[in-house]
């Protein structure tokens, strides 16, 4: 029994709406999708006229949908932006270089510059060889922290404004589900927010103008658009301990569609009770990028990794920071915890 | 069953019989040592229950809740220092109206538990949910905001106490039970009746169990004689006993509810610090949104569940944003020719068409969807979402609530709700 379109009631319905659970027409989904995110930039205040703007583009469907509807937004509503691709390469074989190929492709597409960072000239270590070292277990804490200041570092290259990322409404949930599970209040309260603050010198403010669109949505835009881009997971990351929160909302999802959001809803209208200890935004000793204590992660890991003690970013070892500083030896006993694990 | 061949690891004696935690093994007095003073000290840390205050058991009969009730009883025999210094109430719930147990069935658990109830010595009150239909609007306060365990006054409240050491005399439990205005019996067909309805209008178990819970908690609320809800302080020490026997979960998708507790008990098994982690970070959070301002008005309060708004949000937020896809995702509704059914006989006006502000159907109009907002908080919001018809919500119910909020057209809300469900 074929059912109307709930929109403009002329047309077949093609699809459901996961978010809404409406039946619409490819042509009242393409625009409510983008007139949701329209609204998602214009409410928040995301963007400037005339700012030039970078988006985070790995080649995937969040990023492959943000750049392109970034791109009919900015036409159609004119925000007077000047948009660009930045990509980082990781250095994962097999993963990495074909995604990165699909970006190559999406810059023809979208007729827009690309550039693109990698971890081994950033940081002299690609994620191939930092998996030899750690194993697999920890490994996504080192590409995230890498890759984010990869991120500023080529935005800072570019002279660009500001920075959009594909994050989407199933990311931010799991994120606030993961923080609750491993008790981290300062990332509670921070990791809602749709922009990063602007007021550190040198630090490119970051946005998600996705943050309201649900995964599935974002796969049957992709889809229906014909949208090309690269589908497989990485490949080092089935043991990561989002994985747990990821599979709890999926869940969650099909019990009651709106769980998503409502997710988000909560983590947004959390507040903190006084007193309660929440570290204060510095600078790293070493080099200079944002941190609140004396050395920034991204130092931290690399430095156990280049002394061949991967642990020494993993778990808490601030009082170590000192000591890496004026780089004195550690001891026997401080370097023995901080090897990797014999298998 | 299995055998533990080893020693307790604190008295080093006994033959341990459990494992808690990690790889702790207790025996059988050690533990119960051990448990006695988890209740304990949770109670010293929080430091919100005053000398001599009024505190309400929540008992379900169940496992957590009795073991709740046998340590108050063990802590108020006590010797005189060491002794609890409130005085305890219980209430027991009776659902069973909302979870279709048969009357025989609900009077037999009832007489269990009053004769459990009457050997304690402490007031109690056995009521049933069905009774939550008639609540006197003028009993239903909001409950108390956060309280604040750092109040220096605490520790003066004490001191005085040792000082004076006043006994509770019987005249003060006479009174606070008089304040009540439960007389009426609590098996009445009809009202029974409007439960059913109710509960069978709800079409997701998830929607079910939020509305016991929130019923539950609008009728615990009524007895503000007793000024706190005590089982909250208990959940870490309890979720410490859950953890250790077998939970048998059939369906753990059914619900959100059992989903979550399905979820978080697999997880601990693999990382054995999850329920505390999580316990302790809820501990960091305001239970109570705060007043967005200093001098502000006290914030509205949801019709249904009491508790304080949290829908006056940002044009940039999750509840903005899901109002804007309900909008571009259907046509608008004001154009629809939809009819909300049996509305009053008095309709001059066509059909779909009001005549305006000041009209002669100004009094009936059906409020815009921005009246609801402003009378229902984000979570029942979905609970009341997955009502397949409004109506069947008990009309008594509907005529307290109107009178405590003052405003008329809630059962026109109601009725506009109703008919905007239709793509249900």
């Amino acid at each position: 029994m074929p059912v109307q379109c709930s929109n403009c009631v002329q047309r077949r319905a093609v699809l459901k709406r996961p978010k809404t659970g409406h039946s619409l027409c490819k042509d009242c989904f393409f625009w409510a999708f983008e007139e949701e995110i329209h609204q998602t930039i214009v409410s928040a205040g995301l963007f400037n006229r005339g700012e030039t703007v970078a988006i985070g583009a790995s080649g995937g469907k969040d990023s492959t949908v943000l750049a392109h509807v970034m791109k009919v937004l900015n036409e159609r509503y004119g925000y007077g932006l000047s948009l660009l691709l930045l990509s980082v390469d990781e250095g994962i074989t097999g993963y990495r270089d074909d995604s990165l190929e699909t970006v190559k492709r999406n810059q023809q597409q979208y007729e827009l510059p690309l550039k693109i960072v990698s971890y081994e000239e950033l940081y002299g270590w690609t994620m191939d060889a930092i998996v030899k070292q750690v194993g697999l277990k920890n490994n996504c804490t080192f590409c995230g922290v890498f890759r984010r200041q990869a991120l500023d570092r080529g935005a800072m290259m570019l002279k660009v404004d500001k920075i959009c990322t594909g994050h989407n409404a199933d990311d931010v949930a799991e994120t606030v589900l993961m923080n609750v599970l491993r008790g981290d209040i300062a990332r509670l309260c921070r990791c809602t927010s749709i922009s990063t603050a602007s007021d550190g010198e040198g630090a490119i403010p970051r946005c998600k103008p996705l943050k309201y669109a649900y995964e599935k949505e974002i796969v049957l835009y992709a889809y229906f658009k014909k949208l090309d881009y690269f589908s497989t997971e990485c490949i080092y990351s089935p043991n990561a301990y989002r994985g747990h929160a990821r599979a709890f909302l999926k869940d969650l999802e099909s019990i009651r569609p709106s769980s998503i959001i409502d997710v988000i809803h909560s983590g947004e209208t959390l507040s903190i009770k006084e007193g309660v200890k929440m570290p204060v935004q510095g600078t790293c000793s070493r080099c200079g990028y944002i941190s609140s204590q004396a050395l920034c992660k991204s130092c931290v890991l690399l430095e156990g990794l280049n002394r061949g003690l991967p642990k020494l970013g993993i778990g808490k070892h601030h009082r170590l920071h000192g000591k890496i500083l004026a780089q004195e030896p550690l001891t026997e006993q401080e370097e023995k915890k901080l090897k990797p694990v014999d298998f | 069953m299995f055998r533990l061949n080893r020693k307790c690891m604190k008295c080093k004696e006994g033959t341990a019989v459990l494992i808690i935690r990690v790889n702790d093994a207790f025996c059988r007095s050690c533990f119960k040592e051990y448990f006695i003073h988890k209740f304990r000290a949770m109670l010293g840390k929080n430091r919100v229950i005053f000398p001599q205050e009024k505190v309400l058991l929540a008992v379900s009969g169940g496992a957590a809740s009795c073991s709740m009730l046998s340590q108050v009883q063990e802590g108020l025999s006590r010797e005189a220092p060491k002794k609890f210094r409130f005085v305890p109430g219980i209430i027991y719930i009776d659902d069973g109206g909302a979870c279709g147990r048969s009357a025989e069935e609900r009077q037999r658990s009832n007489a269990l538990l009053k004769s459990i109830f009457t050997e304690t010595g402490f007031t109690y009150f056995i009521v049933s949910l069905e009774q939550v239909f008639s609540l006197p609007t003028s009993v239903l306060v909001p409950g108390t905001s956060d309280p604040d365990p750092s109040n220096p006054s605490y520790k003066q409240a004490v001191d005085q106490y040792i000082k004076e050491k006043q006994t509770l005399t019987e005249e003060n439990v006479a009174s606070a039970v008089a304040q009540l205005s439960i007389a009426d019996s609590a098996y009445s067909p009809e009202r029974k009746l409007a439960l059913e309805r109710l509960f069978s209008s709800m079409k997701t178990l998830t929607a079910k169990e939020d509305m016991l819970q929130t019923l539950r908690s609008v009728f615990s609320k009524l007895l503000y004689s007793f000024c706190f809800y005590f089982l909250s302080f208990l959940r870490y020490v309890i979720a410490v006993l859950v953890i250790l026997t077998a939970i048998d979960i059939t369906h753990d998708k059914a619900s959100i509810q059992r989903l979550t507790e399905s979820f978080v008990t697999n997880l601990q098994s693999d990382f054995p610090s999850t329920v505390s982690t999580i316990y302790r970070t809820s501990e960091k959070l305001h239970t109570v949104m705060p007043p967005q301002s200093q001098t502000a008005e006290p914030a509205s309060k949801c019709l249904l569940c009491h508790c304080t708004l949290d829908t006056k949000v940002d044009k940039a937020s999750a509840f903005h944003a899901t109002l804007v896809s309900e909008q571009l995702s259907q046509i608008k509704l004001q154009d629809s020719s939809l009819d909300a059914p049996a509305q009053s006989a008095e309709q001059c006006c066509t059909e779909g068409q009001g005549c305006g502000p000041g009209g002669c159907c100004s009094s009936n109009r059906l409020p815009s969807h921005q009246d609801l907002k402003m009378l229902l908080c984000y979570s029942c919001r979905l609970t009341i979402k997955d009502m397949v018809s409004l109506r069947k919500a008990p009309h008594s119910w509907v005529q307290s609530l109107r009178v405590l909020h003052s405003s008329n057209s809630f059962y026109d809300v109601v009725d506009d709700m109703a008919s905007q469900q239709f793509h249900m």
